[in-house]
């Protein structure tokens, strides 16, 4: 953190001096970011970029403007300063901003590790060979990534708040695939690359592909299915602007008058927690508020939502640490999601079910109805048929339109929460679950 | 008026040379380096109150290379010599890396090397517009469309970039070119009883976008279309839902160019049709023994990529690819058969082509090329919209885009839109609500029986198509007028 200190203060000083504004803020951010990305069993694209990005908002008043740059000599910062307090002087005024806020104190959270941000692209490349080699072993075609991220950020405004976050992060993923339409997948990201098992994860989306081959097809309807981890957070993703304060506010959020209320069935209980020992993410929000543990939901019960300092002032609540970077026309969210789980292994719920689907996850989803919160996407990469807890036969990609309060009233079993990769959003906090009744709408050829 | 163009150099253009050359000397069989400088100015209303007013500005510079054939890739922000010899040395380490890995040597088809200068045609410089001539506009149409009895929310863009590309390779390219691209659309909301609709115009996803300049703005004629907007989504909350069953089915160009995109765009980039993407993105139905053999749509459906600037100012108009290979324009449905791919210089010999058609463009400096979709475009063939409308006995008619998927191989397909309205014995007939449709994507064309003529035809662009490990965003160009597909199924959301 030392580092990031000396390298901030030493750009924050520059534009705060360079400032006529009443208020200024700098976000300051320095990333080094590389990926190895293989597909048909051999390493096909290879890449690391530096990057910094220093991001100045101007106050005067309620008027308020951001301007942007990766430059850092200190002429182009001068220059984007002025720029900054020219626009904002421009602006019309926002009567919902609020002062900056004064220096805060912060809780520790350590996500930061050497290993990962000097792995180099050699050490990349022979891990990679792990799950080629085992593709090949089974006659399958593997593709995938492996990468590692260092980002160092900060944040500081002219009343003296300095916010400091330094995070490191590697993901490894990979998809298997047979010459008849099976295919297996699996992903993990930690931000110590040494936690990431890349042969537990390749063998994994390996058995699955194998597993896949012909798959059947069955009629689109209703189900019980088994939802592993990743498709329970890719399905999670779209629901959390609604838990924002300003997404109420505005009444465009599918909880608008719901608190208090129990939405979901009892056995859903949500946070929000950076604090919790598998998340990642700085300990503050976009504005250097301190970010809150937040129960959102309780056993069923809509409880709390979250707000940045302007939703709170407007909504008579508490700032909670969630707020995005201003301007913005988002609010807040709560991005480091906990979900509760129970104590029935994935094992045991195949084993607890007479007819039911396991999905491995889904594909493209997108949002239906926002009220309804019914969402569509498709099953992928592992999706199979359960009978008499067993698992069967391989099953071509469903379609489903499910509305998310349907499937959070309909959970049957609940298994470990685990730190779970998707591709809709960022890693969160989540277990496996099962659940009647959900709809499928159509299947696909494969 | 005249058309700008304008002449430019880098003051960073030695050190872009010295690193090709640095990357040649290190062992590169080929190498080439992007120097970009960009600029972007977004400026957003919402009720009255200024939600964006953000200038960015980013520079760079990218070298990829082939060292014992495989391919390396780095990229920095600090364009000190020093550093800029380093990111060529770290090119070469990746390569290297990569080579660990490999199973067959990359080979480029032939191109040959160019020394030429291009800009987007523009009438006016969006830049040179006054931050206050922008922000009075958007909050005219603001205060408009809040005069309307049910609006609850008024939300307002405007998005202006500006970007300098300078490609050198070691095969002798230098290639300067200069892009503006605007963008600008208004979402009106209305809220009753826990329901939500919406309006956008001109389109999703934040308006129109095209490489103009602040002339589309004008063009866009946004205050004129804000009463029929809000009026629209307030007379939706007591609409029906859109009855469900098979329908006649009739898109507007807006929803029928995302149509394109996904389900046509998609589908014939060559890398996914060849693995690459695989793990993300996906694959394609599209495998290459489906080449001049699938009747992909109906003989009236015609599509072309198009990158040059004679298609029209979409987001894929370009004058060369980030391979430096120039703006081509390939039929791929032609009288309905499955005729041609998206390639690149890796990945055009893998379909007996000697040349790429020119498809490779990175987000930034610090990203490797991919093929992307240029502009995408189904070819307008007969007729007016009104006399589609007559002609339709049973139908729907479906305008503007709200949701939106696909499977991996970009077959199965749902799509929601705004709006709709039932279409009854050549009649416009009464408002439906939440309308969704599905089909697979071949049937789907197949099922093509009017495309309107090119009175009704524009060019949309989409600026949010994303690809590629790590995620690119691209724009990309899709023209259409609005057509007819039979018996499609049709239904509500709810």
């Amino acid at each position: 953190m030392k580092i990031l200190r000396e390298k901030s203060e030493h750009i924050f000083e520059t534009i705060l001096k360079a400032s006529q504004a009443d208020e200024t803020e700098i976000h300051f951010s320095q990333t080094a970011y590389s990926l190895t990305r293989f597909a048909n069993n051999e390493i096909h694209q290879n890449m690391g970029d530096e990057d910094v990005e220093i991001s100045i908002r101007s106050c005067f008043g309620k008027k308020t403007a951001r301007v942007t740059t990766n430059k850092t000599d200190p002429e182009s910062l001068k220059k984007m300063t002025q720029l900054s307090n020219h626009l904002a002087s421009l602006n019309h005024e926002d009567p919902h901003l609020l002062p900056m806020p004064k220096p805060q104190k912060y809780e520790g959270v350590h996500h930061a590790y050497e290993k990962t941000d000097h792995m180099k692209a050699e050490t990349r490349a022979h891990a990679v060979k792990v799950p080629i080699q085992i593709a090949q072993s089974k006659n399958l075609q593997s593709a995938g990534i492996f990468s590692n991220s260092f980002t160092r950020f900060a944040i500081g405004n002219s009343k003296g708040l300095r916010a400091y976050s330094e995070e490191t992060y590697a993901v490894f993923s990979t998809t298997m695939m047979s010459n008849s339409s099976g295919s297996g997948w699996a992903k993990f990201g930690h931000s110590d690359a040494s936690k990431i098992p890349v042969e537990t994860l390749a063998l994994e989306a390996s058995e699955k592909a194998v597993l896949s081959k012909n798959p059947i097809e069955l009629p689109a309807g209703t189900y019980t299915v088994i939802l592993e981890p990743s498709a329970v957070l890719d399905l999670l993703e779209f629901m959390l602007m609604d838990f924002g304060g300003l997404s109420v506010l505005e009444q465009r959020s599918a909880f608008t008058e719901k608190r208090g209320q129990k939405i979901f069935g009892s056995n859903i209980t949500l946070h929000d927690n950076v604090y919790h020992p598998l998340q990642s993410g700085a300990p503050f929000d976009g504005e250097g508020i301190p970010k809150q543990k937040i129960t959102l939901v309780e056993k069923g019960i809509l409880k709390n939502l979250v707000y940045s300092q302007s939703s709170a002032h407007r909504a008579n609540a508490k700032p909670t640490g969630h707020g995005f970077a201003i301007p913005n026309d988002g609010g807040e969210a709560p991005l480091n999601i906990v979900m509760e789980g129970g104590n029935t292994s994935l094992k045991q719920m195949i084993e607890n079910t007479n007819q039911g689907l396991l999905i491995t996850r889904f594909w493209y989803i997108r949002e239906v109805d926002p009220m309804q919160k019914i969402l569509t996407g498709m099953t992928r990469d592992g999706t199979f048929l359960i009978e008499d807890g067993k698992m069967r036969d391989a099953v071509k990609n469903f379609r489903f339109n499910e509305s998310l309060f349907h499937l959070f009233n309909n959970v049957e079993e609940l298994g470990e929460p685990v730190r779970a990769s998707g591709e809709e959003g960022i890693d969160r906090v989540v277990p496996a679950l099962k659940a009647k009744d959900f709809h499928f709408t159509s299947s696909t050829k494969y | 008026m005249q058309m700008k163009e304008h002449k430019y150099h880098f003051t960073s253009e030695s050190l872009a040379q010295e690193a090709l050359g640095e990357a040649v000397s290190l062992g590169a069989t080929y190498a080439d380096v992007r120097l970009i400088e960009s600029g972007s100015r977004a400026l957003a209303t919402k009720n009255g109150v200024p939600t964006s007013l953000d200038f960015e500005e980013s520079q760079g510079l990218g070298i990829r290379l082939l060292c014992q054939g495989a391919w390396g890739f780095a990229a920095t922000h600090d364009l000190s010599k020093e550093n800029v010899i380093r990111t060529a040395f770290k090119a070469i380490k990746i390569a290297r890396a990569s080579a660990l890995a490999q199973k067959t040597p990359v080979k480029l088809a032939q191109e040959s090397p160019i020394q030429t200068e291009w800009s987007t045609p523009y009438l006016i410089d969006p830049f040179s517009i006054s931050i206050d001539e922008q922000l009075n506009f958007l909050f005219q149409i603001d205060e408009a469309a809040r005069k309307i009895k049910g609006i609850s929310i008024v939300e307002t863009q405007m998005h202006f970039e500006k970007e300098k590309k300078l490609f050198l390779s070691s095969e002798g390219s230098r290639i300067l070119q200069n892009f503006i691209t605007s963008g600008a659309g208004f979402n009106v909301l209305a809220f009753k009883g826990g329901d939500l609709q919406k309006r956008s115009y001109p389109n999703s996803f934040g308006g129109q976008y095209q490489r103009k300049g602040y002339e589309l703005i004008h063009e866009l004629k946004l205050l004129e279309n804000v009463p029929r907007m809000a009026e629209e989504a307030v007379q939706l909350l007591s609409a029906p839902s859109c009855p469900q069953g098979e329908k006649d089915l009739i898109l507007d160009s807006s929803q029928l160019g995302l149509q394109i995109h996904e389900s046509v765009g998609h589908p014939i980039e060559l890398d996914r049709v060849l693995g690459s993407e695989a793990n993300y993105a996906g694959k394609s139905f599209l495998t290459l023994d489906q080449l001049h053999h699938l009747q992909y749509g109906s003989p009236l459906v015609h599509v072309v990529a198009d990158a040059t600037a004679s298609h029209g100012p979409g987001l894929g108009t370009f004058g060369f690819d980030d391979e430096g290979v120039p703006a081509q324009r390939t039929d791929i449905i032609r009288e309905g058969h499955f005729v041609g791919y998206l390639s690149s210089r890796e990945t055009a010999p893998a379909i007996h082509e000697n040349r790429s058609n020119g498809t490779m463009r990175a987000e930034s400096w610090n990203r490797i090329p991919l093929i992307r979709m240029t502009n995408v475009s189904l070819l307008p063939q007969a007729g007016t919209f009104e006399e589609l409308i007559l002609s339709t006995r049973d139908g729907i008619y479906l305008e503007t885009n709200r949701s939106w998927s696909i499977d991996d191989r970009r077959l199965n397909f749902q799509f929601g839109t705004e709006i709709g309205w039932e279409i009854k014995n050549g009649k416009k007939g009464r408002m439906v609500k939440n309308p969704i449709y599905w089909g697979m994507t071949p049937e789907f064309w197949n099922a093509c029986d009017w495309i309107c003529d090119a009175n009704h035809w524009t060019l949309w662009g989409t600026p949010n198509c994303g690809k590629g490990q790590p995620c690119q965003t691209m724009g990309t160009g899709h023209g259409a007028s609005p057509a007819r597909f039979l018996a499609v199924n049709v239904g509500a959301s709810h």
